[in-house]
């Protein structure tokens, strides 16, 4: 394995024709770490990773792996693995496939046989891929990434068309890749999808950066949801206590420590259902990427 | 190994692991193989019948004739092969994965025009025993000459198989200058079984135009092996020389492979 390296974006703008994809986009992605790079479809997060791996050329800035740019590496998947959109022959099998990925990126053939086993498959690596789902078809995507053993992971919506137990299994994967030192950057349109995973979080909508930062700071207002059988009491008890109650899907969303919203309905008298910290992500994410719908600003563009 | 000889080492190892390229092995030396014995039978038995008349076509002309259809209805083969190498990897979307592994496009590019030249020559070489084997066999057995020991025959064969070579090379050419893959496979099926036959058909009644049907593709390659079922047709007598129909055929190729890779292959890959 080569070392994990720093991704960096530096001002990165893309225009295609007169829309504007990405608009001078710059974050830094640390190794060692789960960096979640999340906004909804249409954001500009594909687009962005296929800057960084030179399939897309920026109108302006630019992203580097290590400091160098990805078309100038000279083994490419040795130091960076990369899963993009999961596409394959259908007529090839997983083998052959990875087969002819060694060859063409230097790699040993041997690497065939470990990365199939790493990602469970080698019981279906002689079958034509026509015929996976695409459950499947992510894993043979993050063996292709896999086969150079490199040191950086750029994955495209990993986790998109999975069914739970494979959400569970590559959660667990990339947190053991990342453990090892590697630096992982995975894109994602949820937050939920990827909470569990990331330990840092970049948020782009409009192709512009929301946040950057760990995921800890994204709920900075350390909303605690609370909810009982008598809501409206709760919420009178809470408002009465000096804060601002706000009705979410699960009950009530508060700015303040569990502990302190529990002292609060116990000597209100209010018999709690729910009690939990963390809850202001969803909504402090919603509301970032949220805010150009809401002002109109993306007609612009 | 270099990353040049790896990109195409990989094109190779691309090509071989899906099923197209034998598929159309099979399908080219099939329809050559009847068509040679097909156009034999009907050269020399059929003129032969009482009644037909007319003069026998003298056994100098009627071999060349036969084992070129490797060629003359043979070198959409190839030129399929060499389009779908690029237009399976659009229509498949697998363009990215490739240019991962290969950052620098124009090795690609030169991995896909070498599989498609030799893999050409071979079906050249495959195609020249389908119609010599079969055409051979014919001829013999209506006592015709089958001039398998004139060095003319077997320099027309190696014309054959550099002429496949070159085709191969044309369709790698077609592929990146109309990416999609049925757009370019319509665009050579209609080229080359429609315009092209009709525009050389018409060339031979309009003096006017025979001067400019010699360029064609079709009648280059016809010019470079020497002989053609469907040359003979046309009356190609004005053909270019050999070697020009096959400067002619690589221009095609050069043409389409400098527009394709100066637009599509440069291209952002979304």
């Amino acid at each position: 394995m080569t070392s994990g390296e720093t991704i960096v974006f530096e001002g990165v703008t893309k225009n295609f024709g007169a829309v504007r994809a990405v608009s001078d986009l710059s974050f830094t992605v640390q190794p060692g770490r789960v960096t979640g790079f999340l906004g909804p479809n249409g954001a500009g997060k594909s687009t962005s990773l296929r800057v960084l791996l030179g399939l897309v050329t920026a109108t302006a800035g630019r992203a580097t792996i290590g400091g160098v740019r990805y078309a100038t590496l000279p083994d490419p998947m040795r130091r960076v693995g990369a899963a993009l959109e999961a596409a394959f022959h259908p007529g090839r099998n997983a083998r052959a496939h990875l087969t002819a990925a060694a060859i063409a990126g230097g790699l040993p053939r041997a690497r065939v046989g470990t990365v199939l086993e790493l990602v469970g498959m080698d019981a279906y690596a002689d079958r034509r891929v026509g015929g996976y789902s695409m459950g499947m078809r992510q894993r043979l995507a993050l063996a292709t990434a896999l086969l150079g053993d490199p040191g950086v992971l750029v994955l495209d919506e990993p986790i998109n068309g999975l069914d739970p137990e494979g959400i569970r299994w590559t959660r667990g994967f990339l947190r053991a890749l990342a453990a090892e030192g590697r630096t992982v950057l995975l894109s994602s349109h949820l937050l939920s999808e990827v909470q569990q995973t990331v330990d840092d979080v970049v948020v782009l909508a409009d192709g512009r950066l929301r946040y950057d930062g760990p995921l800890t700071g994204l709920g900075a207002g350390q909303a605690t949801v609370v909810d009982a059988p008598d809501r409206a009491a709760l919420a009178a008890a809470l408002t009465v206590a000096g804060l601002t109650p706000r009705a979410v899907p699960e009950g009530l969303s508060v700015d303040a420590d569990p502990a302190e919203v529990g002292r609060i309905a116990l000597a209100a008298g209010v018999a709690l259902r729910e009690l939990r910290g963390g809850g202001g992500l969803e909504e402090e994410f919603l509301a970032l990427v949220g805010h150009d719908a809401a002002t109109g600003e993306g007609a612009a563009r | 190994m270099t990353a040049l000889g790896r990109a195409i080492a990989a094109e190779f190892a691309k090509t071989f692991t899906t099923r197209m390229w034998w598929l159309l092995l099979l399908i080219l030396v099939g329809y050559a193989g009847l068509g040679a014995a097909g156009i034999a039978f009907a050269l020399t038995v059929a003129p032969q019948t009482p009644g037909a008349g007319g003069p026998q076509l003298g056994g100098l002309e009627l071999a060349p004739i036969v084992y070129s259809m490797a060629t003359a209805s043979g070198f959409v083969f190839p030129l399929i092969l060499g389009a779908m190498s690029v237009t399976s990897e659009v229509r498949h979307r697998t363009l990215s994965t490739t240019f991962l592994a290969t950052p620098h496009r124009w090795m690609v590019l030169v991995g896909k025009l070498v599989v498609a030249a030799v893999l050409g020559a071979a079906y050249g070489v495959a195609g020249s025993a389908a119609t010599v084997g079969p055409g051979a066999a014919v001829l013999n057995a209506v006592g015709e000459d089958t001039q398998l020991g004139d060095g003319a025959t077997w320099a027309l064969v190696a014309r054959m198989v550099l002429a496949m070579a070159i085709w191969g090379v044309v369709g790698v050419g077609i592929g990146v200058l109309i990416p999609s893959q049925v757009g370019s496979i319509v665009a050579i099926l209609a080229f080359t079984q429609f315009v092209e036959p009709i525009a050389r058909t018409a060339a031979a009644f309009v003096d006017a135009l025979s001067g400019v049907a010699r360029f064609l593709p079709g009648a280059a390659s016809d010019a470079l092996v020497g002989a053609s079922f469907y040359s003979t047709l046309a009356g190609g007598s004005d053909a270019l020389e050999w070697w020009q129909g096959g400067l002619v055929l690589a221009g095609y190729a050069v043409v389409f492979l400098v527009i394709g890779a100066t637009t599509f292959w440069r291209r952002d890959v979304t």
